[in-house]
């Protein structure tokens, strides 16, 4: 009678299993680990887990230049996730960017930099996004206007900004550098927020990990790059800062306080070392510095007074702000960045730093936008961006009145 | 009829500093832990920006961060023979509200009593004899000691991060700290702050008449500091609006500043705040608390049950609570019975104004707690023999800042209004400054606390009745100390000084302190204390009372300190012995 029933439910599972994936499943405790550890490595919940949702289950809203895409269900769910995705199909997903019965996915999912994943990691990430609980939550991932969510559309753009293959190891480079070029380029998937994008929203790829702005807010440069870049930092405090949110020169604030929290905070010491060497050792950019204006510039003249009234008490009057509590805006790649849209942003509508288990201050900018006028905006930023060893382009009120008006819609 | 809530292992009253402090160390035990807080939820980063935070007419004329009185507030009179009427205003002292409760608007002033202050009564009785202690006053000892406190000392110091200078590490005693106070196990976390011009003058006359000035321990912290949970804080600027404001720099220590930004990353504990607790629900034996009855701001009431109920409110809700839920006998002065409500002491607050001529203050320029101090003056430092009364105060220049409503020093005659008055405010606003003196108040049999039989809160409970007066032994101490004071600053040689000793009757009007303690207070005799020496209730074992409530009477030092200690150790009570093998852990 047991024996009987032991067989009858075997049946039963194999009919459900095959139902959804062919193949023979791995779903061993070890493998499921590694994958739910690569899962968190990659951030897919950046995207794929709503604020308050339940995790994988989509969602999440992607606005981009071209319009708004959405993060998908991936749980388990047959109908509205991605339990009919044999792991093949879930493979291809991650290397070509093609979707279950062919359709191209939108750059918004990073394939560009998930072809570099090696399929081994693949297989863990499906076995472990198997083993989460199926949520069903229907999602419409493409909400881009016409002609953009015309996905054939994407032939064309995959043509142009995609270059398919594993990553490959460089025999010349450490083991270490190579683990963190793996992460970097690949899982970690750093480019999709730090390289600056062509008019057709693809990687600049000469321009690799030096700045972009998405979202109204600017992904610094982060190449080793001494002016802009993050090249006067240390592997150590590099680590710090992934892994705290925080070190000596800066807060993570915006976007990247949600990576810290739901992804770097928990990375492995190693690969936190490893992407610190990686980027310690990666180009430098060639492009030019700029001049820091002259003192007796108007707009550093007014900016000077302002900093010293609402900047000062916590980013002190040298610039040098207090470690871990408020950030360094001397040498700081932010401050320096050819794109002022995050310092903008930040003094307009405040921000707010990210907790983490190892630094839980969680400490926030306030809100400038009711007492300080584009001008005043314009120009404090542009006293910042220009003293202390900075030099960047000056900001106008304009590009401040711009988002201030994106910001209030 | 409430609703009732899942259980909890423990539930916490009020989540300020003692609430947080016990509520992370017990989430440290694995414990699960419920806050009740019946204020608004506040951190720093949403409610104290730097942008607005400074605003004198918000904060500190129109007490935006204390309790409303609408929704509770005490009644007073000077005497049992008195009718007491309500408090519609607060005047005399500022409760707190919400997350941090009054921890958020103290100054921060951070001094720890000296080691005979626990064993007051015996040490009095000691130096000057058995007649030492005026009948009037109701002294005692603590039930504790020394050697028992300075652990949860150096804990509370640790977590905020206190600045200062020590004056006694380890017995030795050390140049430019306090040389009167307790061997403290380690330095200060962080260096004093630098000092403004008034103290420093200030420090100079007092150093050339012999006494021994020091920088005032404050929870103002004077460098980057990340504290014993791994928070960080950030130097204070001096900005001047720090008492009766919330610290927008992150420098003024508070719960949530300090402690709250790990309590709320931990899946064992909850808060839920706007719940105002409405009374300790007991078994049938009267011996056993079951959990709480709050009520929500919809007006709708929950039971939380749990085993163990621990009070962290404010001194005046501390006390409330318990003779509203029947824990422990309500005091009576006349049959001199009962407990709840005993031993109610303040503060008795000392000034000297001084005008000059020739100097410029920069007034402006100010913390709660930055300043220089003499402890020459303060407890039994100095000898009473023939005095006539004991005890004293902590003498000291701490500019809090002088924020343009509040302050316009004028000299006595100037009229309230018109130009001269304008004229005046010109004239001295840069060049006055103060001398402190933070007194001593000694409990006596007709100061207490008690349920109003008249006036009563919104939901019809009664609110609490404060009977007090200044006894004649502190009146005597305030002018003695008064004008050790007037010595010093007419040693500053200031056109004008104006001392202003405590005198008559308390006036619950204007603002002196809010250092009210005891009433529910701490001891080793069941007939004379509340609690016993780890904060537990002698009657409801698995009830913990903790706060200044605690203190059978005040010494010349601010209070916080030596709140946050005892939160420490009732939460290693808790810890260490409590969970382990519930019950009284002394008995009787």
């Amino acid at each position: 009678m047991n024996n009987l029933l032991l067989k009858s439910v075997g049946i039963l599972a194999f009919t459900a299993t095959a139902a959804v994936a062919q193949a023979p499943r791995d779903d061993s405790f070890e493998k499921v680990a590694r994958g739910r550890y690569l899962a968190t490595l990659a951030d897919c919940s950046a995207c794929h887990t709503a604020a308050g949702g339940a995790p994988f289950a989509g969602g999440v809203v992607l606005q981009t230049p071209f319009g708004d895409l959405v993060g998908a269900n991936i749980t388990p769910d047959p109908d509205t996730g991605i339990g009919r995705y044999t792991e093949e199909e879930f493979q291809r997903v991650m290397s070509e960017g093609i979707g279950k019965g062919g359709y191209h996915l939108y750059g918004a999912m990073p394939f560009t930099a998930y072809t570099k994943v090696s399929k081994s990691d693949n297989s863990a990430i499906y076995a472990y996004l198997r083993s989460v609980e199926p949520v069903r939550n229907k999602v419409e991932t493409n909400q881009l206007p016409f002609p953009f969510n015309i996905r054939a559309s994407l032939i064309g753009w995959n043509f142009l900004n995609f270059s398919k293959g594993e990553f490959e190891k460089n025999p010349d480079r450490s083991a270490e550098w190579n683990r963190g070029a793996y992460i970097v380029e690949g899982l970690g998937h750093c480019g999709t927020c730090h390289t600056p994008k062509t008019s057709l929203g693809g990687d600049e790829n000469d321009r690799f990990l030096e700045g972009a702005t998405l979202q109204n807010w600017h992904a610094p440069n982060i190449t080793a790059d001494r002016h802009r870049g993050i090249g006067s930092w240390s592997t150590d405090e590099i680590v710090q800062y992934l892994k705290t949110g925080t070190n000596r020169f800066d807060t993570a604030s915006g976007p990247m306080a949600e990576e810290v929290e739901n992804s770097s905070q928990h990375w492995n010491d190693a690969d936190l070392n490893a992407v610190a060497v990686y980027l310690k050792e990666s180009r430098t950019s060639a492009t030019e510095v700029p001049d820091a204006l002259d003192a007796d510039d108007t707009r550093i003249v007014a900016g000077k007074n302002i900093y010293a009234d609402r900047c000062s008490a916590c980013h002190t009057p040298d610039g040098n702000g207090i470690p871990r509590l408020f950030p360094k805006l001397s040498s700081a790649p932010l401050v320096n960045s050819d794109d002022p849209t995050s310092l903008i942003r930040v003094v307009l509508a405040g921000s707010r730093a990210g907790g983490t288990q190892a630094s839980p201050t969680g400490p926030a900018m306030p809100s400038f936008a009711w007492n300080l006028s584009d001008d005043d905006v314009a120009n404090v930023l542009t006293y910042i961006r220009n003293r202390w060893g900075n030099s960047a382009v000056p900001v106008a009120a304009s590009e401040v009145k711009e988002l201030r008006e994106q910001l209030q819609e | 009829m409430a609703k009732r809530l899942p259980p909890t292992d423990a539930v916490i009253i009020g989540l300020g500093w003692a609430g947080a402090i016990i509520a992370n160390e017990l989430t440290d035990e694995g414990l699960q832990v419920v806050a009740l807080e019946r204020g608004p939820w506040r951190d720093t980063a949403a409610d104290f920006n730097i942008a607005t935070a400074p605003d004198e007419l918000r904060y500190s004329q129109r007490q935006d961060l204390m309790l409303r009185t609408a929704q509770n507030t005490i009644t007073m009179r000077n005497n049992p023979g008195q009718k007491a009427l309500p408090m519609r205003n607060w005047g005399s002292f500022h409760p707190g509200n919400g997350t941090g409760g009054a921890g958020n608007h103290w100054a921060g002033i951070t001094f720890r009593f000296q080691p005979e202050e626990f064993r007051l009564k015996s040490h009095l009785t000691e130096r000057y004899g058995s007649t030492a202690v005026p009948e009037q006053l109701t002294l005692q000892d603590w039930g504790t000691d020394w050697t028992e406190m300075e652990p949860f000392y150096d804990a509370f110091d640790k977590v905020a991060g206190t600045s200062g200078k020590a004056g006694n590490l380890e017995n030795k005693i050390q140049d430019g700290g306090n040389p009167y106070e307790g061997p403290r196990s380690s330095e200060y976390p962080t260096r004093p702050l630098r000092q403004p011009y008034g103290p420093t003058l200030f420090a100079q006359a007092a150093r050339d008449m012999g006494y021994k000035p020091f920088p005032v321990p404050s929870a103002l912290i004077s460098e980057p500091y990340t504290n014993s949970l791994g928070v960080t804080m950030g130097p204070c600027t001096f900005c001047g609006f720090c008492t009766n404001y919330g610290c927008a720099n992150y420098s003024k220590a508070t719960a949530i500043t300090t402690i709250i930004p790990v309590l709320v990353r931990k899946s064992n504990f909850t808060c839920r705040t706007n719940s105002e607790v409405l009374r300790i629900l007991m078994d049938a034996s009267g011996k056993r608390a079951t959990g709480v009855v709050f009520v929500d701001s919809s007006g709708e009431e929950w039971e939380q049950p749990a085993d163990i109920v621990i009070v962290t409110a404010f001194t005046f809700e501390n006390v409330r609570l318990m003779l509203l839920s029947g824990v422990g006998e309500p005091y009576d002065p006349i049959t001199n019975t009962g407990t709840t409500g005993r031993n109610y002491a303040y503060q008795t607050a000392n000034g000297v104004q001084l005008f000059f001529d020739d100097k410029n203050f920069n007034p402006f320029i100010g913390a709660g707690a930055v300043g220089m101090g003499i402890d020459d003056f303060n407890n039994d430092n100095f000898d009473h023999s023939g005095l006539g009364f004991i005890g004293g105060g902590s003498i000291r220049v701490t500019p809090i800042g002088a924020a343009p409503i509040g302050n316009r020093p004028t000299p006595p005659g100037t009229p309230t209004w018109g130009s001269e008055w304008k004229k005046q405010t010109v004239k001295n606003y840069l060049s006055t400054m103060s001398i402190g003196c933070e007194a001593s108040s000694y409990s006596m049999r007709n100061n207490y606390l008690s349920l109003d039989p008249t006036y009563c809160d919104r939901l019809g409970r009664p609110l609490l009745r404060v009977t007090f007066d200044f006894p004649e032994n502190d009146l005597k101490m305030a002018q003695y100390c008064t004008d050790k004071v007037g010595e010093i600053a007419k040693a500053m040689n200031p056109r004008q000084y104006v001392k202003n000793p405590s005198k008559g009757h308390w006036n619950g009007g204007p603002y002196q302190s809010s250092h009210v303690v005891g009433g529910f207070v701490m001891g080793a005799d069941p007939k004379t204390s509340s609690v016993n020496k780890y904060l537990q209730s002698w009657d409801v074992s698995n009830v913990f009372v903790v706060g200044a409530s605690a203190f059978p009477q005040n010494p010349g030092y601010n209070p916080t300190a030596t709140v946050g200690a005892l939160a420490f150790k009732a939460a290693d009570a808790i810890r260490t012995l409590y969970v382990k093998n519930p019950g009284p852990l002394v008995q009787a």
